[in-house]
């Protein structure tokens, strides 16, 4: 009975478990040269699976030096390549593809309603292109690594040795697949959603992805040309950046942030599309506010491409400057606002089920806030000049990436996961593994903002005495986090040894990609998809006639 | 190059049987796939106007910090050789345009004529810009640590060099890049698969072009008309 909720609407067409697209066809090339966006997903759930791999290990490394204030396991050369290649493999490797190229690229055109996205092939050489960037990064951190941390900052990043054009090349041809991503999903939102699904019908997922889709197009060619400009300092010292040659250093700071702040969006926007799926699904209730939230996905957009300067108060901006974008930046606490009152207030008086996707949307919720308010400190000048490159700079913005976009990331491959494999994991090890991240995440990253507001600058190899006890708490924490991601990985891991027995609609969702059989057949749906009802269109009559659909009384964890 | 796979829909094998084989499965119409193409290829023009759009800010700061640098420089430039290539692409444009209207009407002779005097264009614009670059590399004027020219009333000319390289550069990549989708889709006309009814990849290709020559109408005063 625990699934009632999972009676497919359409049981007259009988599943045939076998006939679905991860293995009609089967064989390594169908798979190496499939236009199918879902394998393309798949492929690229893989690849940023591995990265965020290497990038976690550098992040376990960079805490165990960090264990006592001298010298603990490796150099302060080998530290300074420890911490910026973790930076750049998690940015440009892991959270920048993660949602939208391996969890969008899978559930978009399926919420839709559409058979694939609008370039097909397309999206296959966006594919490719991020193998060969990634391929380059790997070179670069073998052949050399880079010491500049992820932001490449000159004059240093133009003087110093290492491997930093080729990792800026690398960073360059990732961007490309970012853009081929955006170019895709805002052409297939535009043309192929189904009949009758108008844009106040899309499900929210859409708006954000919309969102950032149309951040990547346009912040990522600057980034672009700024990549190749660096390249040119350093390859002919052509006297932009560099001052000796009368060039401005801060210029390549504003080129940077130009792309780098909406960047930013790119990683967090997608987040929050997860998190409007799974907390209508898991309160059983429809969004309140579906227009507040999606304007407000296209408004941090927007917004984000007009803040770039707060990373720069300390930097020899002009005074007048500072103020602007320091007056910018809090408007952009607005529209988050919005979206998270509007999240509480679906839930406010929903039939809430705790499975691990809920699990990980309410960790959002609360990480989330905590790293959008530290973000108010920080785009606050006079309270910025104090905490500007200090651990409070790294614990906002972890509790942003890693608590907002991340959890949103894990949250959102547990609610697809039946739908991408066809098999249930086993709930009670998902809601185990979601607590200890969300304890190892609090004790690695709360301490850093004590840390920080107290002066630890950041990047610093070795530290005052008096850090040691914050430090290691800190680096305690960070084993937590890495044991629970393990868990996460054996679990969902584990269970693709199972036979298929996902439903079709496992949560009970609204939207058209729980239609069909789990996992879809290549074409997506066995029938035409019309929009018969919203996207969380949880009213009684509407639902299914089912009894007990509507029970907030489902028993936990009874997929087993 | 990336922009010729961006010129995406050409026609692949049908999956279903008994579909038009230049409508790919995804798409319920051709209007609809001719709408996707073209809002892709708008789209893609905006990334490239973004890409240009950074060296063009990078050039007006260095100018602004090194006016009279940039001056003495510009001298250097053959104005002739690039008022040349402006005329040269801007009938160019023309002949692109005169290419999209015949393949929209049928006539694939036209098409085919017209997409050769197009490409023939532009190689006419690299031919002038190798003995443009030539010029240069003879007389040391180059990006950057390499610049050598000597008797400089003025310093820091080589910042010129360097933005006049990476810029004109960056377009000559450009216009290669066009002239390889022109002839995969000149290859596509000659086998005469456009109609009236198919022709995106032409149409793509163009508004391609036309952002091509639009940025060269651009450089060709900030780079050879400064005063």
């Amino acid at each position: 009975m625990a699934d009632v909720l999972a009676v497919p609407l359409h049981a007259t067409h009988k599943h045939d478990a076998s006939d679905n697209y991860l293995t009609n066809p089967r064989g390594l090339k169908s798979w190496l040269t499939t236009v199918d966006h879902k394998r393309i997903g798949i492929m690229y759930l893989w690849a940023i699976l591995a990265a965020f791999l290497i990038g976690g290990v550098f992040a376990l490394l960079v805490r165990i030096e960090l264990l006592t204030p001298k010298t603990t396991i490796m150099s302060a050369e080998t530290y300074n390549k420890m911490f910026s290649l973790h930076g750049a493999v998690m940015v440009f490797l892991f959270i920048i593809p993660s949602i939208p190229a391996a969890l969008g690229n899978f559930a978009l055109p399926l919420m839709l309603g559409a058979k694939d996205v609008a370039f097909p092939r397309l999206n296959l050489l966006s594919y490719y292109i991020y193998v060969v960037g990634a391929i380059l990064g790997i070179t670069a951190m073998v052949g050399g690594g880079i010491d500049t941390g992820w932001t490449f900052y000159t004059p240093y990043s133009s003087t110093t040795g290492g491997a930093v054009s080729l990792m800026t090349f690398a960073a360059f041809v990732l961007g490309f697949s970012s853009i081929f991503t955006g170019i895709n999903f805002i052409a297939t939102i535009h043309k192929l959603r189904a009949p009758g699904m108008t844009w106040y019908q899309m499900p929210l997922f859409c708006w954000s992805m919309y969102a950032t889709a149309v951040i990547q197009v346009l912040a990522t060619p600057v980034l672009g040309i700024t990549l190749l400009l660096l390249i040119m300092e350093r390859t002919f010292h052509i006297g932009i950046f560099d001052p000796k040659l009368g060039g401005d250093p801060v210029l390549f700071q504003h080129f940077f942030w130009f792309y780098s702040h909406p960047a930013v969006y790119i990683m967090i926007v997608p987040g929050m599309a997860i998190i409007s799926e799974l907390i209508p699904t898991f309160s059983k209730k429809s969004i309140f506010g579906y227009k507040a939230i999606g304007f407000s996905s296209i408004a941090i957009a927007l917004l984000g491409f007009l803040v770039w300067g707060h990373h720069m108060f300390v930097a020899g901006q002009s005074q007048l400057a500072s103020t602007l974008f320091s007056f910018l930046t809090f408007f952009v606490a607005i529209p988050s606002g919005v979206k998270v009152f509007n999240w509480l207030a679906t839930m406010y008086r929903g039939s809430i089920s705790l499975e691990t996707p809920m699990l990980y949307a309410i960790s959002f919720l609360l990480l989330f806030s905590i790293g959008g308010l530290t973000g108010l400190f920080l785009g606050m000048m006079s309270v910025d000049i104090h905490l500007h490159d200090t651990y409070f700079v790294v614990a906002h913005f972890h509790y942003v990436m890693m608590g907002g976009t991340v959890i949103a990331f894990l949250g959102g491959l547990h609610y697809w996961w039946p739908k991408m494999f066809g098999r249930m994991y086993n709930e009670n090890l998902g809601r185990i593994a979601c607590a200890l991240i969300f304890v190892g995440f609090n004790a690695t990253f709360l301490p850093q903002f004590v840390l920080g507001s107290r002066g630890m600058p950041r990047r610093y190899y070795n530290y005052l005495e008096q850090f040691q006890p914050l430090h290691q708490f800190s680096t305690f924490g960070s084993w937590i986090l890495g044991l629970g991601l393990f868990m996460v990985a054996g679990n969902l891991l584990a269970s693709l040894r199972k036979p298929y027995d996902a439903p079709r609609n496992p949560w009970g969702g609204r939207t058209f990609e729980w239609e069909t059989q789990s996992p879809p057949i290549t074409h997506n749906f066995d029938f035409d998809p019309v929009l018969k009802h919203g996207p969380y269109d949880y009213r009684p009559e509407k639902l299914p006639p089912r009894p007990g659909v509507l029970s907030p009384a489902r028993p936990a964890g009874g997929h087993s | 190059m990336s922009e010729s796979a961006l010129t995406a829909p050409a026609p692949r094998a049908p999956e279903h049987s008994g579909h038009d084989s230049t409508l790919q499965h995804h798409f319920a119409t051709h209007e609809q796939q001719f709408d996707a193409s073209k809002i892709g290829m708008w789209l893609f023009l905006g990334t490239e106007i973004l890409l240009f759009g950074g060296l063009f800010v990078g050039y007006g700061l260095m100018q602004a910090a090194h006016s009279e640098a940039f001056v003495a420089a510009h001298h250097h430039l053959d104005k002739r050789l690039g008022f040349l290539n402006t005329v040269v692409l801007l009938v160019s444009s023309w002949t692109m345009v005169m290419a999209v209207h015949s393949a929209s009407k049928d006539r694939r002779k036209a098409t085919v004529r017209y997409l050769i005097a197009t490409l023939a264009c532009a190689a006419i614009f690299l031919c002038v810009k190798y003995f443009e670059y030539g010029h240069k590399f003879h007389e040391g004027l180059l990006p950057g640590m390499y610049y050598s020219h000597k008797g400089d009333a003025v310093p820091n000319q080589f910042i010129f060099f360097s933005f006049y390289f990476m810029m004109t550069g960056l377009h000559a990549l450009h216009i290669l890049g066009g002239m390889v989708a022109m002839s995969w889709v000149l290859r596509k006309a000659v086998r005469g698969e456009f109609s009236s009814t198919w022709y995106t990849p032409v149409d793509l290709v163009g508004l391609y072009w036309h952002l091509v020559d639009l940025i060269w109408i651009y450089l060709f005063p900030l780079l050879y008309l400064i005063s």
